[in-house]
Order: C-alpha cells, then structure tokens, then sequence
C-alpha cells in the first residue's frame, strides 16, 4: 500500500462540483505536483488533505491511518501558504518552535531542533527576528521550517512561490526541493506555474475544472501529453488543425500536404478533422526528409530574438507554426517571406483528442 | 477503500462556533432591540387602557415642537453647506499640492472627537462673550452663528473623513491637470470636475451631520438656542409619554438619515472609475 | 518664483485654518489658560489644586467609576458582538445591518437615549411591567433605579458597544484564517489559537479601543443630564451646571475641571494614536 491513498474524492460546494472523483497513490518521499489553472480543483483537493474542508465522499489513507474523519491538530500535516502565513506576535525562533511547543516538547530540546532548522534554511542568525522584518523569501523559508519542525508525515504547500519576485522563485524552489529530498518526506505541491512544477516534481498531476487530465513524470507529460489540455498547458505547442487521410499509416492531411502521424486512433474514419500537436524544438530548418520524418514546407513570417532562442514564426496555409532554434551567431537565419523547409519526426506529432 | 460518505458537514469546530455566533446576536439584538421596542410601546400609552397615538399627536402639534425642529433641521443644513465649503477645497488642496501638511489636517479635524463638546462650548462662551475681543454672543444671530460653527466643528471629524475617502477613490491629479489643459480655471475645476465626483461621499458625510446636529444637546442648550435637542430635554423633565414619542421620531430621523448614507455610500463605490 | 508657488499654495488652507484656530484651537487654549488664572488675571496653580478638593475629586471619581464600568462591559460584550458577526460564519446579510444599526446606535446617545431606557427599565418602563406581572419580579423592591449609577451604565453601553464593534471589527477582519489553519497544522486546538496567537495579536487594537471608549464615556453630557439631572454628579455635569450657574462660586475653578477633562481625554485618545499605529506596523 502506498504511503498516501487518496480514494474517489469528491467535493461539491453550493452549486458546482469542484472536485470530480479524485484517486492517487502517492508513494513516501515522493514530490507531487498538482498543476492547473485556477478554479481547477488542485487547491480544493490540498486543503481537503490538510482537513480544512471536509470531502463530499472518498477517503484519504495516510500512512495507514483514514484520516477522512480525524480533525486538522491530529492529522501531522505540515502546511505553507502562498501568504507565509507566520504568526506576527512571535519572532522567528518562536514560530518554528510553536509545533513543538503545543506539542510539549521540553524546552532545550525544542530549542536545539529551531536551531537545526534555522540551519537548513540558512538563516541561523534571524532567530529573534519578528515576521515584518524579514523579506517575502525569508518569510517563506521560515515558514517551511515551521512547518517541518515538527516532523509530519506529509508536507502540503499551497502555490509557496506565487508571492515572490522571479528570481527568488527559482532560488527557492530548489532549495525546497533540496530540503525535501534530504528530509525524504512526502510532499504534495500545488501551483499553475508548469516551469515550476516541472523542475521540481517526481510527478504531476494536471488537473482542469476538477478533473485529472493526465498524471505522469515532467518528461511524460511534456513529450506525450495525452490531451490538448495538457499539450498547450505545458510549454509552448503548435496547434494545429488537419484531416485524417488514412488511420493504419498515421497520413494526415495539413494545407495541401501530407504528413506521417505517429499515434492516430486506429479506427479513425478518412475525412475526420484532427487537431495535431508538435513542439517548437522538435522542428529543425532545411532538411531532405526520410524515412520516418516529415517535411513541411511554410513561408516564413516574423523571427523574434529572445536571446538564448531565435523563435521563428511561419504560416503553413492558413495556419501559423513556430518553431524555435538555438542563437548560433554564425549561422544563417532566413529572411522574412522566405520558404524553407521544416523538418520533424514523425514520432513527434501528436494527434490529440 | 471506505465507501463514499454522505454530503459533507462542517467540522465540529466550525458548527460549535456558528451557535455561539447566533447566541451572540440573539442576546445583543434583545440588548438593543428591547429599549426601542419599549420606547414605542410606552409612546402608545397616553390614553389610559388603550393604544393610541395620542402622544404623537400632542407632540406633533406642539408649536414648540415645530419650531424646535425646523431650527434644528435648518441649523443642520446651514452646517451640511457651510462644512462643505470649507472641507472640500481644503481635502482637495493638501490633496493636490501640500501632501506635507496632511497629518497636521488630519490631527486637527480628529481634535473634535478629543475635545469633548462642553469644553469646546465652554471655550466659547469665554473667549465670544459680550465683553470679549469679539463679541458673538450679544444677539440672537450672532449666537446662531456661533452654534452653527460649533456643529461645523463637530462635523469635521465626520465630513473630513468622507471627502477624503471620496478624494482617494478619484485620480484627483490626473482629472486636474485634463481639466487644466482643456483651459479651465481652479474654480471651475472644483466646481464642474472635482464635486460631481465625489458628490456621493460629501452626501454621506452630510447625512451623518444632520444626524448630529438634529439630536445635539449640550452646545445648544449652553448657548441657549431654541433647538431640538433642548426642547427634547424639556419636554423629559416635565412630561410623561409625550417624550417617548418623541424618542422614537428621533430614533426614526437618525436611522433615516444612516439608511440614506448607506445607500449612498454603495453607489459610491459602484460609480465607474475614471478612464 | 518657488516661494511665491508656495505660498499661493498655502491660500488654500488659510480658511480651514483660520476657522480651526478661531473656533476650536484657541478657545480651548483660552480656556486652559483661564485654568492657570486667578479672578484679576495673575497667574496661579491655585484652580488646579482646587481640583483635588474634596467635591470636584468625587466628581472625578464618580466619572471614573462609570466610564470605567461602562468600557470594561462594552469592551467584553462589543468584543463578542464583534467575534460574531465577523468570524462567526453568519449568513451574509447580518454583518452589513449589524453595521448599519451600530452606526445609528452610537450616535443615539443623548436625551434621546435616556428616554428609551426610561420606558424600558423606569418605574414604569416595559421590563419593570413584565417582570413584575409574568414572574413576580419586582425590580425597584431591590433597590434598582434607572436614575443611578448602574441605571447610566447600563445605558452608557448603549452607545459604547457599537462603538467597540465599529472599532475593533476591523482589527478581527486582519485576523488571517491562515493563521488559524496553520495553528492547526501544527497541533493546536481552537482555545490554544485564541490564546497564543489571536489576542496576543488584538491585544493592542484591543487596548486602544478600550482608551477610546473611555474618552467616550467621560466626555458624554448629555445621556446623564437627561436621566439624572444633577443629582448624580459627574465631571460634565458639574462642569455643565458650573457653566451655567458658576455653583463653584469660582470661574477660574471651573476653567481648570475643563483642563482636567482633556488632559484625560487627550492621553486616553494619544495611547489610542499610539497602540494604533504600533498594530497597523505590525501587522503589515
């Protein structure tokens, strides 16, 4: 049985369902993500883990224990909030300390473990600093702390990096996940930034209008997302829109030329308008084409600079297409209302449903 | 796995506390209720045995009532207008060109609600006498005058309060320097760009004046004016139920005039901002 | 060219201020100054010994005593009115009317007001009428008079518990619910968050509210003119009868209760100013 069982969870509100038939097994130690845009459910199905909201049906197993029922003080779940959410009346050291301190912890060995903590998150020196005087970044980590202070078996953290500049998004996360791997405790992470949740997770569950849309590993969901949900959710995604020519070889038809598909449903009938998926990187320019890869022949329409990347935008009949390549400040790039040829894999484009 | 459960109750916690709430309410209401409801009550009694409005008839027909009443209602408005001139040009200036001087503003228009009203008076009384520098209270227009700048004063905390609200949910720069270029003097900017909008909170700070001055007490009966709230205290002293009657159509005056703050307040808020 | 800016600019202010200096300002500060005078104008600390005279000093005590009682209920039972309407997950439309009718109530103060408790708990008042003739109780057998000191409490809350509401429901409205939920994460119990963590953290809008409904309380005139006329003898109305009819014997004494009176009321109103601000920083 696996360290976390969340079984068939529903929750309805006044109204609406918010949460359809939620199940996941989640393995100890393991980092999952729930991603999604907001009003998806992923928030809803973590405070219902916390035992702030109470599910309209399943159950939730932690550690053995069916804890559907048992009150949030008794559930031994670390929480942070996306507003850090620390205690103003108390410094630092007493924050992390307050778990330990309701939980009767004695004294000297409750401040030997503040101390340990403040040592993992780096800020040894902050102890009697109040929560006002600390920046958002610092904020947060103490509030990891305190939420790790106490040793719960899971730890849920509800959008953590929302509030917080760019740049110490990115430092933050991985030291969270850092923190994580060393304390090897099972962690459920929610956001609706997909860099983010797929830089830290060993797993992500997609989530749209309180339903699953695929779960998987980073590199699963990103190569061979299963919907176009998912597809344009994560990274950037050409859309485009085809017709099924034959099911058995995978043709499509897209603007007067045919292409190889690799994963048409077998039965699809000839004639059936498809909506096909390819990945800006996974396009290379010129190219002779053969067995097993397509060629595609479009006119080029603007080339943006974005630094690392030269993003280049053409028009395929209709329909526009991008396709990103490495700056190589030696290389050629076309000029705009040239034709060129772009190559990919057949492997690589996806009908989705 | 459990089997599912049925439709979800709030934890224990929250239930328990939802009863304390309305245990709450239950008692405050009757605390605050009762006193009203018996004020009404007793105001029905004149006539021995049976319920009449027999109290509000002779309070209504009461010359002195009528007289009381209308000087207060008019002390009121002459204060609505006269605070008005004064707030809102000042509230619009430190606004627009002397942030600097704002906590002082701030701190004197917050001075009415520290210094209670009988000292204020008090001071007047000393420094307005017949034999003083400035003579205010030697006859019956001049006191007048005196008691309408002491409701004013009373009315700032209140006034100040509304226009400044009013003043921050409007760019009051941005509208000032458009109207500016468009050729328009400071005097026509207040009185064309600047008071339409924030009409609603100078109306709702005039509500909440009027409810002061009509009930106000100590400052007109020290300066001896004919205004309601001594008439009030009058009538109390020598009268049963007639008093009554009168409590409840001042209670019905003043919940008038907060009824009408609110919903001025709302649209207010629902006005669309500026583009 | 920028000094002349500048001034033009200051124009603006000068009616509001001429007007604050002539008509609240300096009469106040004449007044204060008439404390520190004698009857030809020298000056004398005499009128501020005089306040500690046997007579004044009651009156100051008496002022006390209600306004103290009167805050430490209001701030109890407004506080509890505060936790529920706020926090108390009442349906939506009670906390707009609740705060409707506290703004009405805390400005029913006055003659007013002290009709409505006549009718209600006065000899002949509906409560008295219903406890004598339903459960046999007869209030004024006891002792009890409306024109007392518990009858002006009582009726003193009237207009101090909405005050308290109005005050100190924004400071529960800054309550986080996270820090409630994050007190449960960690173990605690509903008692143990009031205790650790939401008082500590009320604790000075608390404080300050309670100094502004003690300011309240001792500056109130008329409510206790209109239930007692003189006969209970607080520092407004033997400062009101004094204007009057100068019953000290002694204007300049009368100048310095005056004094005496703001200097209260203005420390209680400056330690609100100061909890006030210590608790918008922390809370930031």
């Amino acid at each position: 049985m696996a360290f976390l069982e969340i079984s068939h969870l529903h929750k309805r509100f006044a109204g609406h369902t918010a949460v359809h038939d939620f199940s996941i097994a989640i393995e100890a130690g393991e980092f999952v993500t729930f991603l999604g845009p907001s009003g998806c459910g992923k928030t809803t199905i973590l405070r219902m883990l916390a035992g702030f909201e109470a599910p309209s049906a399943g159950s939730m197993v932690f550690d053995g224990v069916d804890v559907t029922q048992v009150p949030t003080r008794a559930r031994q779940v670390g929480m942070v909030f996306q507003s850090y959410a620390l205690f103003p009346n108390m410094t630092v050291a007493q924050n992390i300390g307050f778990g330990l301190k309701l939980a009767g912890v004695e004294r000297s060995a409750s401040a030997a473990r503040v101390r340990e903590m403040l040592e993992l998150i780096k800020l040894d020196d902050l102890g009697t600093r109040y929560p006002w005087q600390l920046s958002g970044g610092q904020q947060q980590r103490v509030a990891l702390a305190r939420a790790l202070a106490n040793r719960p078996k899971v730890l849920l953290l509800d959008e953590p990096l929302s509030a917080l500049d760019a740049k110490i998004r990115l430092t933050l996360r991985e030291d969270i996940r850092a923190l994580q791997r060393t304390l090897g405790i099972t962690t459920v992470f929610v956001t609706h930034d997909q860099e983010e949740a797929m830089s830290v997770s060993d797993r992500i569950v997609v989530l749209n209008d309180g339903r699953v849309e695929q779960t998987g590993t980073p590199a699963q969901i990103y190569n061979f997302p299963h919907t176009r949900f998912v597809a344009s959710f994560i990274g950037t995604l050409n859309q485009l829109h085809g017709e099924v020519l034959r099911a058995q070889s995978g043709e499509v038809r897209l603007a007067d030329q045919t292409l190889v598909c690799a994963q048409l449903p077998a039965g699809t009938p000839p004639g059936q308008a498809c909506v096909l998926a390819l990945r800006p990187e996974a396009i290379r320019l010129g190219g002779a084409g053969g067995p097993g890869r397509n060629v595609l022949h479009a006119v080029v329409e603007e080339i943006s600079f974005l630094g690392s990347i030269v993003r280049i935008r053409t028009r395929v009949g209709a329909q526009q297409l991008s396709l990103d390549v490495f700056n190589d400040p030696n290389q050629a790039l076309p000029a705009r209302g040239a034709a060129v040829a772009l190559e990919f894999d057949s492997a690589h484009l996806l009908a989705l449903a | 796995m459990s089997a599912a459960r049925p439709a979800a109750r709030p934890p224990q916690g929250v239930r328990a506390s939802r009863w304390g709430a309305w245990l709450a309410l239950a008692l405050g209401s009757s605390y605050f209720l009762l006193p009203l409801l018996a004020t009404f009550e007793f105001s029905l009694r004149m006539q021995r045995g049976v319920y009449s409005f027999e109290a509000y008839r002779i309070v209504l027909s009461d010359p002195l009532f009528q007289s009381t009443f209308s000087y207060s209602i008019v002390m009121a408005l002459l204060t609505i207008v006269v605070g008005a001139l004064l707030v809102v040009p000042t509230a619009y200036w430190v606004h627009l060109r002397l942030p600097r001087l704002r906590p002082l503003v701030e701190f004197i228009t917050l001075l009415p609600l520290v210094i209670p009203a009988i000292v204020i008076v008090y001071g007047y009384l000393r420094m307005y006498n017949s034999s003083a520098l400035i003579p205010l209270t030697g006859s019956a227009t001049a006191t007048d005058f005196l008691l309408m700048c002491s409701y004013v004063t009373l009315s700032l905390p209140y006034m100040y309060r509304a226009v400044d609200t009013g003043l921050r949910s409007i760019d009051v720069r941005t509208l000032t320097e458009a109207a500016e270029v468009l050729g328009a003097s400071r005097y026509v900017i207040l009185r064309s760009v600047i008071f339409p909008n924030i009409r609603a909170a100078i109306l709702s700070g005039a509500f909440l004046t009027f409810a002061v001055v009509l009930g106000e007490f100590t400052m007109a009966s020290l300066l001896d004016r004919p205004s309601f709230g001594p008439y009030l205290q009058l009538v109390g002293a020598n009268r049963a139920y007639e008093p009554s009657a009168l409590a409840v159509i001042a209670f019905l005056a003043t919940w008038a005039s907060m009824g009408l703050i609110q919903l001025f307040g709302r649209s207010a808020h629902t006005r669309p901002g500026p583009t | 060219m920028q000094g002349k800016t500048l001034d033009l600019s200051l124009l603006g202010v000068v009616p509001f201020l001429a007007f604050a200096l002539l008509f609240m300002l300096l009469p106040t500060a004449y007044l204060m100054l008439g404390a520190f005078q004698d009857a030809q104008g020298a000056f004398t600390l005499a009128n501020v010994a005089g306040l500690f005279e046997p007579a004044v000093l009651e009156a100051y005590a008496i002022s006390f005593k209600i306004s103290l009682a009167s805050t430490a209920i209001a701030g109890v039972l407004g506080f509890a009115l505060a936790w529920a309407t706020v926090l108390g997950r009442l349906p939506g439309w009670i906390r707009p009317t609740i705060t409707t009718f506290s703004g009405v109530a805390s400005n029913f103060a006055g003659v007013p007001l002290a009709f409505a408790f006549l009718a209600t708990l006065g000899r002949m008042g509906l409560v008295t009428l219903l406890l004598r003739n339903c459960c046999g109780i007869n209030i004024y057998a006891t002792g009890f008079s409306i024109l007392s000191f518990f009858g002006l409490t009582l009726s003193y809350l009237y207009f101090q518990i909405p005050l308290m509401l109005l005050i100190i429901t924004p400071a529960l409205d800054g309550l986080k619910t996270e820090w409630r939920e994050a007190c449960a994460c960690l173990g605690g119990s509903s008692l143990q968050y009031w205790r650790l963590i939401a008082i500590p953290v009320l604790a000075p809008s608390l404080l300050g509210a309670l100094l502004l409904l003690f300011a309240n309380a001792f500056g109130a005139v008329a409510t206790a003119y209109a239930l007692t006329g003189s006969s209970l003898n607080i520092v407004p109305i033997l400062l009101y009868a004094q204007i009057r009819g100068d019953v000290l014997h002694n204007p300049n004494l009368g100048y310095a209760m005056a004094l005496g009176m703001i200097v209260i009321t203005g420390l209680a109103n400056a330690g609100y100013m100061l909890l006030r601000s210590r608790a918008d920083r922390r809370l930031r």
